[in-house]
């Protein structure tokens, strides 16, 4: 236990500076020693508002989306021992897609497009695995093959709804496709996904240890294999689809957060989870800050900061870890 | 740790294949079997069968007089342990994190290793003479380095069945010299191993009991002294023979062309 708490605690307090950073920047800065006033129940009622109506449910939705998406990358790559495995693998952000530009297409309010993007999520999750497991069998090759080609399905569907939409509303549509924290409105959902998650995958994580060295060993010291995948495929689903259904299909976090992590800390799931919770979410909100300021007033799609950040962040350390 | 791994009446289940001759044996505490048969006779199949790992097409394999579907899988864990002959690393691992998987099965989800568990996985590589790489990635080891973590990781796990697909894979002459020693202490301490070989004579000079496991299905056991004789084996592996005698074990030899019966 005493090996895996130093990392946590820088990460943890990396996640903490990131969020103070959050309610910090903007077109009124505000400085430390105001944010401590209104942290702790005072301050400017402007100060006020700022920060507790608009940019804390936005910075803290930004660190739940960041932290489901590297948990859910890490589970999907364990799941499927691949290292190419993002929560998106398996068709999931088509599918929720989909479903919100739909209902962006009909017309329908926030709520609505949120509610079908969780549909479209569910419903990819449940047709590739149905697919997948149709005939008893149940290979990570197999689940693998059938993710990507119902997920070229949902992105053939996708072009075609950008086709067909109208002019004024494919502004939007683009935005949520590349991942937006403009609409989250409330954190909560998201944060409470997480930390149940979190809970519950690090005890499991030397199972998953086991795991990622195949089915016969892991079956032969102990773990209850298909349980345990059943698990991992329905928790990571779900966290993605909360994920998806709060800030869009935001890419690269699920992926590289991950990996990151295990060429710094090594490849204990213990530690890489809960890790990749704090880490994803430091990521996201900083690069949510970058994407509200660099070209203020005007806004960029998080997803492009987050790659911006991400891949050189990931090839330095790629290249460090050869050396 | 005197519990027998027994079979009744056990078909294997080999897609493809008619059912055989149904194998009732036993490895019981201090015994050493060795499976021969050629590539393709079903060996390790047979193997995971035994570990529980696949279903039989009928029959039963039992532990402790209990049939393995009715073991809590951790609590067989404990008791059986399987040396496999692919082996798929995953992640990256250091060879100590490998050696300490075999510690899985006693640790409560919450349980972290503690220092009594890695003691016990360091003097498991320091037995296989892998206590010098205890920080190297699994990924950079020789083949018989990797083999031999292998044996290290159930070392740890102490079962007091062990089921290995040939151990002496990849190795050297003198490794697998050490290997085969290793296994043969593990019985003299009480356990009952089972070993799927290639080589008779490794077989010939450490095995108590051997398993003959035709490619047809047809199957013979017995005392290693009874059954490796020159025309089973030649009818096993359909190769001509010659056998000796050299400090007190049988050798085999493949015979020379020229004296091929005709």
């Amino acid at each position: 236990m005493r090996r895996l708490v130093p990392p946590l605690a820088v990460l943890a307090a990396a996640a903490i500076a990131a969020l103070a950073v959050a309610v910090g920047i903007g077109s009124v800065p505000i400085p430390p020693a105001a944010l401590w006033a209104v942290a702790t129940g005072g301050g400017e009622p402007l100060h006020q508002t700022l920060v507790l109506e608009l940019r804390a449910p936005r910075a803290l939705a930004a660190l739940a989306v960041g932290g489901l998406l590297a948990v859910a990358g890490a589970l999907m790559q364990v799941l499927l021992r691949n290292p190419l495995a993002d929560p998106y693998v398996l068709g999931l952000s088509g599918g929720a897609a989909v479903g919100a530009l739909a209902a962006m297409l009909l017309g329908l309010g926030a709520a609505l497009v949120s509610g079908a993007a969780f549909a479209g999520a569910l419903l990819s999750t449940v047709l590739v695995f149905g697919l997948a497991h149709g005939t008893g069998s149940w290979t990570p090759t197999r689940l693998l093959l059938t993710g990507v080609v119902v997920a070229s399905g949902w992105g053939a569907l996708v072009t075609f709804m950008l086709a067909v939409g109208p002019t004024r509303q494919l502004p939007g549509m683009l935005y949520w496709l590349m991942g937006d924290l403009a609409y989250a409105r409330s954190p909560w959902w998201a944060l409470a996904a997480l930390g149940v998650a979190v809970a519950g995958a690090v005890p499991l994580g030397r199972s998953l240890n086991i795991l990622a060295r195949g089915p016969l060993q892991a079956a032969v010291l102990g773990v209850a294999v298909r349980p345990l995948e059943w698990g991992i495929y329905v928790a990571a689903s779900l966290l993605t689809a909360v994920a998806v259904t709060t800030a869009g299909s935001i890419g690269f976090v699920g992926l590289v957060v991950p990996h990151m992590l295990r060429l710094v800390l090594g490849n204990d799931q213990r530690l890489i989870l809960p890790a990749a919770a704090l880490a994803g979410g430091a990521l996201l909100t900083l690069a949510d800050v970058l994407a509200r300021t660099l070209i203020a007033p005007e806004q960029l799609p998080v997803g492009v900061i987050t790659a911006m950040l991400g891949v050189p962040l990931f090839l330095y350390l790629l290249h460090r870890s050869r050396g | 740790m005197a519990e027998s791994l027994a079979t009744e009446a056990l078909v294997v289940d080999i897609p493809g294949r008619a059912d055989g001759q149904p194998l009732d044996l036993a490895v019981r505490p201090g015994q050493v079997w060795g499976v021969l048969g050629p590539n393709g006779a079903g060996k390790t199949t047979l193997l995971h069968t035994l570990a529980g790992l696949r279903p039989a097409r009928s029959g039963t394999v039992s532990l402790a007089d209990k049939p393995l579907p009715y073991w809590r899988r951790k609590a067989l864990a404990r008791r059986l342990g399987v040396v496999f002959q692919e082996r798929h690393d995953g992640f990256p691992a250091t060879v100590l994190e490998t050696a300490l998987i075999g510690r899985h099965p006693y640790l409560a989800p919450w349980d972290m290793e503690t220092a009594e568990d890695v003691a016990l996985a360091r003097r498991a590589l320091a037995r296989l003479e892998l206590g010098g790489l205890e920080e190297r990635l699994v990924g950079t080891l020789s083949g018989g380095e990797r083999q031999r973590l292998s044996l290290a990781t159930v070392l740890a796990q102490e079962p007091g069945i062990w089921l290995a697909d040939e151990p002496t894979n990849h190795l050297d002459l003198r490794h697998q010299v050490a290997v085969m020693d290793l296994l043969a202490a593990q019985a003299v301490a009480g356990c009952g191993v089972c070993l799927c070989l290639h080589d008779i004579n490794l077989a010939a000079r450490w095995c108590s009991h051997i398993l003959l496991l035709y490619p047809d299905g047809k199957a013979c056991w017995g005392p290693a002294d009874a059954m490796l004789v020159t025309e089973a084996l030649e009818d096993l592996y359909g190769q001509p023979l010659v056998a000796a005698e050299a400090d007190g074990a049988r050798v085999f030899v493949p015979a020379s062309r020229a004296s091929h019966k005709p």
